[in-house]
């Protein structure tokens, strides 16, 4: 029997659309791991709110790949029926979820870069990038806020609770560079005025995160190297378990309607 | 430590922009603004609002149920306090 | 809103016989009782376990449905599936948060469960072990649940009736979901028909056993149906619920595993063989295929938060001290 996977020609807006899409589908797929298991009922909710706007923004973004695309591809094509090496994802947010602090320290990471990401976006010459962003980064603002509190409680909560906060940024900070690692692919269309120019926001992301790492007693970690690769394919070995979950059904059944 | 468990919180609700807020429920949270992200989550999922005022369930006083009769009763016989107690002739129109 | 300021009314200090005639007669005038509402004890404690078993079931619920987010198997399904399980998330809070009105607290309900002391609906304790039980359980447990609360909205305590017709509002979609996945399925492929079968011939019988035992056999229902907690009886919400689910599946085209199903032209209800009442009294008491593993899942999300708990009271005790401390250094 032929692959159940898809084949499609990867022009720059559509990889670029890739990676925006596949960061949300796989963060919500973190996240939605937590339903059922958080510290708390309230807390089982926020994330599972979180873990809603991001596939919800992944399914707009897929949705505007398949008509970028333009072969009659579907989202559910883009989300389940490609091999690894194409998702374009960080390697931030394919992270497992470890303790709750490594959830959280995670999440504001990631989410201080996308809002960042998503105003910028805001005034893309791509007017259908522009709107999905414009609706994004009031989404994406909320997640900062309350994965923001959340570490401050952390890290200056209990003593334990601090180290744990602490441990976590040490483990994930090593997956911050490639946020702004610019390609030809970001460059070029950052040129064009389509996407923002990543690597121009390192500084505001560094500013962001400086009150809240402060309040919440956290130290900066030094890393010496910094890990990458997602953009191109080469991921972490989690994202094989990822996958073996997310397409398990639409492999094993590739001709059925769900 | 001087609570050992999370704090419960009364949620009020305002639905639309002129309405006044509406009591909603409740939740646990160890201070305002975790109540304040706790109640936008759990009670506004739906778009049922704009605006959330979260109160300590502590800090809120009420009456006692026993002295309803005292504190409610005296109301119910003053009548003249509603329009429908003075007649106006019709022919006057609406008043 | 419920303070617990002014409940401080002794019971021993209140005439008990005319107390509980003018409650009866409250209820009985279809009157809401109120938190601070003097209650007879046994009026309280039948709450509490009641509402808090119900907290339970949603919380505990929760898992085997949450077993299948990660595995939706498109990306409508999965946040249909996310909403939903969060959805029981907010039920377990609502309920929880009705119970406390009753003076006990959420930490205590949660204590007895973890401890093996209450009790959670039983249908809980079967596996989810394909994408089509997402949908019978949509379908059945859902459609099971909202008759038995339906009637709940009307419950003559306050608190509870405000919950449940919350929840029965937020729930309309629930059922609707999963029938929509076991019809997509029932016309889906031959695995996929199959799939739908299967999970009906192994939700069926436990869902009937959901409304409870027979009411020959049932103990509280007298009582509670005097106090308005209870409006129907068990088996007249589990005749209810079949005279509803057996045309749905027909329309489905799937069977019900039950070979002495029959329509009774006389009374206009839908006949069923006999239920297995001893398996339900076996779930019942831990002996179910997956009894183990929920509380297991439930002890370890528990102690796994603790910590995440202490550290946010932490933080708030310390925001105060501070915030004290710059008060006095103003003064």
């Amino acid at each position: 029997m032929a692959t159940t996977s898809i084949s499609f020609a990867e022009s720059s807006l559509l990889n670029l659309v890739l990676r925006r899409a596949d960061d949300a589908l796989i963060l919500g797929h973190r996240l939605s791991e937590w339903c059922g298991h958080a510290p708390m009922v309230e807390e089982d909710i926020a994330l599972a709110n979180i873990a809603l706007d991001l596939v919800g923004q992944a399914r707009s973004l897929y949705g505007y790949a398949a008509l970028v695309e333009g072969s009659g591809l579907t989202e559910d094509h883009f989300a389940y029926r490609r091999e690894q090496h194409q998702y374009r994802n960080c390697l931030l947010v394919e992270q497992p979820n470890g303790d709750f602090a490594a959830t959280i320290v995670r999440q504001v990471l990631f989410s201080a870069f996308m809002d960042l990401y998503w105003r910028e976006m805001m005034t893309s010459r791509d007017k259908a990038l522009a709107a999905m962003a414009g609706k994004a980064e009031k989404e994406t603002a909320y997640h900062l806020r309350h994965s923001g509190e959340w570490l401050i409680r952390l890290g200056d909560g209990t003593d334990d609770s601090h180290e744990r906060a602490q441990t976590a940024l040490d483990e994930l900070w090593v997956y911050t560079g490639e946020l702004f690692e610019a390609d030809d692919i970001e460059r070029g269309l950052a040129q064009s005025g389509v996407a923002p120019d990543v690597l121009s926001l390192e500084g505001s992301w560094n500013q962001r995160l400086a009150p809240i790492l402060r309040e919440a007693r956290l130290e900066i970690p030094q890393a010496p190297f910094m890990q990458s690769g997602g953009r191109s394919g080469r991921h972490s070995e989690h994202v094989g378990y990822i996958l073996a979950d997310l397409q398990y059904l639409q492999r094993t059944h590739p001709e059925a309607v769900w | 430590m001087s609570e050992k468990h999370l704090p419960l919180w009364e949620v009020f609700i305002r639905s639309r922009s002129g309405l006044a807020h509406k009591h909603c429920g409740s939740l646990h949270a160890a201070d305002a603004e975790m109540a304040l992200q706790a109640a936008r989550d759990v009670y506004t999922r739906r778009g049922e609002g704009n605006s959330i005022w979260v109160v300590p369930s502590s800090a809120i006083v009420a009456s006692d149920p026993a002295d309803k009769d005292e504190l409610f009763e005296p109301a119910l016989s003053k009548i003249y306090r509603h329009p429908t107690f003075y007649d106006v002739p019709d022919e006057v129109g609406h008043m | 809103m419920y303070t617990q300021a002014l409940n401080g009314i002794p019971d021993e200090a209140t005439d008990q016989s005319s107390e509980a005639a003018r409650f009866q007669a409250r209820v009985d005038a279809e009157q809401k009782i109120e938190p601070n509402d003097w209650m007879p004890d046994a009026y309280r404690r039948t709450l509490v376990r009641q509402i808090s078993q119900h907290a339970h079931s949603e919380i505990v619920g929760m898992l085997p449905e949450g077993n299948w987010i990660t595995r939706a198997p498109s990306l409508k399904r999965k946040v249909a599936l996310l909403a939903k399980v969060q959805d029981e998330a907010g039920h377990g809070l609502y309920l929880y948060a009705a119970a406390e009105t009753l003076d006990v607290s959420r930490e205590e309900l949660i204590g007895q469960l973890l401890a093996g002391k209450a009790k959670y609906s039983s249908i809980f304790n079967y596996p989810t072990l394909t994408w089509a039980d997402i949908g019978a359980i949509g379908w059945l447990v859902d459609g099971a649940a909202i008759m038995n609360q339906i009637p709940l909205c009307r419950c003559s305590y306050g608190p509870y009736a405000r919950a449940m017709i919350r929840i029965c509002k937020e729930e309309s979609f629930h059922q609707r979901q999963g029938y929509e996945i076991m019809l997509t399925l029932a016309r889906g492929t031959p695995e996929q028909k199959a799939m739908a079968q299967d999970a009906l011939n192994r939700w069926w019988w436990p869902c009937l056993m959901m409304f409870g035992p027979p009411d020959s056999e049932s103990q509280h229902s007298d009582q509670s149906t005097r106090w308005k907690i209870k409006r129907f009886s068990n088996d007249d919400l589990r005749q209810k619920f079949i005279d509803a689910t057996v045309p749905q599946a027909h329309y489905l085209g799937l069977t019900i595993p039950d070979k002495e199903l029959a329509y009774d032209d006389a009374s206009g209800h839908w006949k069923i063989g006999p239920i297995d009442w001893a398996e339900f009294k076996r779930v019942l008491a831990g002996g179910g295929p997956c009894n183990r593993e929920r509380m297991r899942a439930r002890r370890k999300a528990h102690e796994d938060g603790a910590w995440v708990r202490e550290a946010a009271l932490a933080y708030a005790q310390k925001r105060r001290a501070r915030r004290e401390a710059m008060q006095i250094a103003a003064e």
